[in-house]
């Protein structure tokens, strides 16, 4: 069934502020499955037009950068450049280590779907690197040709908009890397320093302002949140006979849950909503969503913006003084629990050690029992094992699964006690509540996992071609048990993966309701107390 | 020729020493702001010191990113310590039993030196996607410690040199004596190419030595949630509702 591919959708026309750009697109075409993993020919230029659509001053501004490319950006840039320097070891590690070894160079999912060479990691860092090495280093001021400087010019900024938004910052290249050298490091530099000079990602950025007005990535305001989460009450209570509650700002709850925004009302992310809720019902323990910080995302992250990420972080610290809750726990959402996970003790203090007067409020305020933050899925896999879950696992014989690692879980984050945790958990979960469950290819699982094709920012339509190539590996693994175990449901606990799949799943000819939550299984199996 | 060696040797020492203090202290020096080791990570640092040895010591990244790379770059590296090792009794009297027990492996490792090197070569010439990264300063690295085993190896099985002398020109050169070299082309190169590749390494991609172990990706503890880590720079930012 997924043997042919089919091009359906045609990618929507660029504004005129996409720089350089033709006027026409080209049809949107999933490149074929290779029949043995080798790696595609180089082809120069393939994703050259490939450009995202430059942000507007309005939304520029709103985040504190200049709003178009200011005079003298060059220097400047190559200033910002100095300066993360000196404020990132990993950046500073990072530009000189690189041997050209050429072991990352088959390692990105994007390099595999669209050949192009500047996909490769280390021509993505070398985008960068050589315009560190001509103005920071003494063989690249002296012979530039030598070691492959170049002067910041224009073509060089033009290039770095195009590639490093073709980066989803997923870190697979720095598992194999010899240095540990993490192309997400210098990708997010180099987005820092193009926003620093006036030139943003309009998907970005402008979301980043939403998240500062509304409340969360998708602008959705309070009155409208509710609506929804009573319409959810409303359903589950039709569909179990339950009295699930969804609460929104509720003081005193035991549990802050913080959850991408597209679990709000998106399909798939809600069935995971429905999931959380029942797990919340079914071990009584009390919870509330807030409206000040429902969102978990942090798109800060993905520009590499250090103030904006903590300023998107501390509306979470914020809610939770707020309402007195005692656990924060974070839903499916990859990115996110990434920053929630290794960032948010260092941004705002949640977890031990902070000493300004909020932290150790908070502190003094959550329960030092459970980990600060907790992802969902530990809170779910505490429960089971304690006996406090109970479930119907034939409820979903209906499917044969797999699970999909999502690149921030996988190699930016952690769960449970162990190195590893964040592998076993969801698939302990998932084993729990099912009967059928089917790995991928090992070296597409685990930390070797490849992206979706739309994480770091890109899941926008201008990029959609990209998506699509950039799916190639996942796609190529999937529809191997697809064929083999006749595999029809892939769980992801990644709101950015979930949307993705479910846009780019048909370019493989599979349905785009393959794609769903983990909590959506739990969803479907857990039995819940019907009374009350 | 003598004073001339004796001069280069002291200068490509110093920015060889000074060179790499430098970039130890710069490297330092800069804070790694944010937790991203990349995991699965250890959580202790006992946990890191391992993972460290095993990236350092088996380049264990490597293997399991390509075989190839790791054989070749692996035969290389071991082969160069060896040889380094090797060279040692050339600069100490009396020689360490550790050194002479060496010797006859480090006789060897030097085919096993060049071997590699040509191999990682000759990736650059053959793999199209290594052919694109590869800068010209890349091949001309490989040119030199090429040319460094090479002129070595023919010192040593084709057409020898006086080692003792060379030896009492090195240790002399410790002590601030200035002892003939033997006048022997072979030599010459030989140690005009080491000079040139000390004097290069502190600003060329040789910086992977000292950077690795800067690497937050690999050096850092996954424990979060458990301990805070703030840089200066970021503590200073305000962190008020």
């Amino acid at each position: 069934m997924a043997d042919e591919t089919t091009p359906v959708a045609v990618a929507p026309a660029p504004t005129p502020a996409a720089p350089a750009k033709p006027a026409e697109k080209a049809k949107v075409v999933a490149p074929a499955y290779r029949e043995y993993p080798t790696m595609p020919a180089l082809q120069v230029d393939a994703m050259v037009e490939s450009n995202p659509y430059v942000s507007a001053a309005v939304h520029n501004e709103a985040l504190g950068f200049p709003g178009a490319l200011v005079d003298g950006w060059e220097q400047k840039a190559v200033a910002k450049m100095g300066e993360l320097l000196g404020k990132y070891r990993s950046l500073r590690v990072y530009m000189d280590a690189c041997v050209h070894c050429g072991a990352c160079t088959d390692k990105c999912h994007y390099f595999i779907g669209t050949g192009d060479p500047k996909n490769m990691p280390v021509a993505r860092q070398d985008l960068m690197r050589s315009v560190y090495r001509r103005y920071y280093t003494l063989p690249g001021k002296l012979f530039p040709k030598l070691v492959g400087a170049r002067d910041m010019t224009k073509d060089v900024l033009d290039d770095w908009f195009r590639y490093y938004n073709q980066c989803s910052e997923c870190r697979r290249c720095s598992v194999f890397c010899p240095y540990g050298i993490d192309t997400a490091e210098v990708t997010m530099a180099a987005k820092e320093i193009m926003d620093s000079v006036g030139l943003g990602h309009k998907y970005v950025n402008e979301i980043m302002g939403k998240v500062h007005k509304i409340g969360n990535n998708l602008g959705l305001p309070g009155p409208a949140l509710e609506n929804t989460l009573e319409g959810l009450e409303e359903d589950v209570l039709e569909d179990t006979g339950a009295a699930v509650k969804y609460p929104l700002d509720v003081k005193g709850a035991e549990v802050l849950l913080v959850t991408p925004s597209a679990d709000f009302f998106a399909e798939p992310h809600v069935d995971s909503l429905i999931g959380y809720g029942k797990v919340f019902h079914a071990a009584g323990i009390s919870w509330t969503l807030s409206s000040k910080a429902s969102e978990a995302g942090n798109f800060g992250m993905f520009i590499g913006n250090y103030e904006q990420m903590q300023k998107i972080a501390l509306r979470v610290r914020e809610a939770a003084l707020e309402l007195g809750v005692k656990r924060i726990v974070v839903g499916e959402c990859g990115h996110a629990w990434r920053v929630a996970y290794a960032f948010w003790n260092t941004l705002t203090g949640i977890g031990a050690g902070a000493s300004d007067p909020f932290a150790i409020q908070l502190q003094k305020q959550l329960d030092p029992n459970y980990k600060q933050p907790s992802h969902i899925c530990e809170v779910t896999w505490d429960l089971i094992q304690a006996g406090r879950l109970k479930f119907n696992k034939e409820a979903n014989d209906h499917r044969i699964i797999t699970f999909h690692d999502s690149c921030n879980v996988a190699r930016g984050s952690r769960m449970g006690d162990y190195a590893g945790g964040q592998f076993d958990i969801p698939r302990n979960i998932i084993r729990a509540v099912a009967n059928h469950y089917v790995d991928m290819s090992e070296a597409t699982t685990r930390e070797k996992t490849f992206c979706c094709g739309g994480g770091g920012g890109l899941l926008t339509d201008e990029l959609l071609d990209l998506r699509v190539k950039g799916a190639l590996p996942r796609m190529e693994a999937l529809n191997e048990i697809v064929q083999h175990n006749g595999v029809n449901f892939m769980a992801t606990i990644c709101a950015i993966c979930k949307a993705q799949f479910t846009k780019v799943l048909p370019y493989y000819g599979f349905k785009m309701s393959m794609v769903g939550g983990v909590h959506q299984l739990v969803s479907t199996a857990i039995v819940l107390n019907n009374e009350q | 020729m003598n004073l001339l060696f004796a001069l280069l040797f002291y200068v490509a020492t110093l920015i060889l020493v000074g060179g790499i203090a430098y970039r130890v202290y710069e490297y330092a020096q800069a804070p790694a702001p944010l937790k991203i080791p990349t995991t699965p990570a250890p959580t202790t640092t006992g946990g890191v010191v391992f993972r460290m040895f095993r990236e350092v010591v088996f380049f264990e990244s490597l293997f399991k990113s390509n075989l190839w790379i790791w054989a070749l770059g692996w035969l290389f590296h071991v082969g160069l310590a060896l040889v380094l090792l090797r060279h040692l009794r050339y600069f100490t009297e009396p020689v360490h039993a550790i050194i002479a027990f060496i010797q006859p492996f480090g006789m060897y490792a030097g085919f096993a030196m060049a071997a590699g090197l040509a191999g990682l070569w000759a990736r650059r010439f053959l793999v199209e996607r290594i052919r694109y990264i590869s800068t010209p300063s890349d091949h001309l690295m490989l040119a030199l410690l090429l040319g460094i085993a090479v002129t070595g190896l023919l010192m040593k099985f084709v057409m020898h040199t006086d080692v003792v002398a060379v030896k009492t020109f090195f240790l002399g050169l410790m002590v601030f004596e200035i002892n003939p070299l033997p006048a022997h082309p072979g030599l010459y190169l030989h140690l005009g190419m080491v000079v040139l590749l000390m004097i290069v390494f502190p600003v060329s991609k040789l910086l992977h030595a000292p950077g690795v172990f800067f690497s937050p990706t690999r050096n850092q503890v996954d424990n979060p949630r458990e301990t805070r880590h703030l840089a200066p720079w970021a503590a200073t930012l305000g962190t008020k509702n």
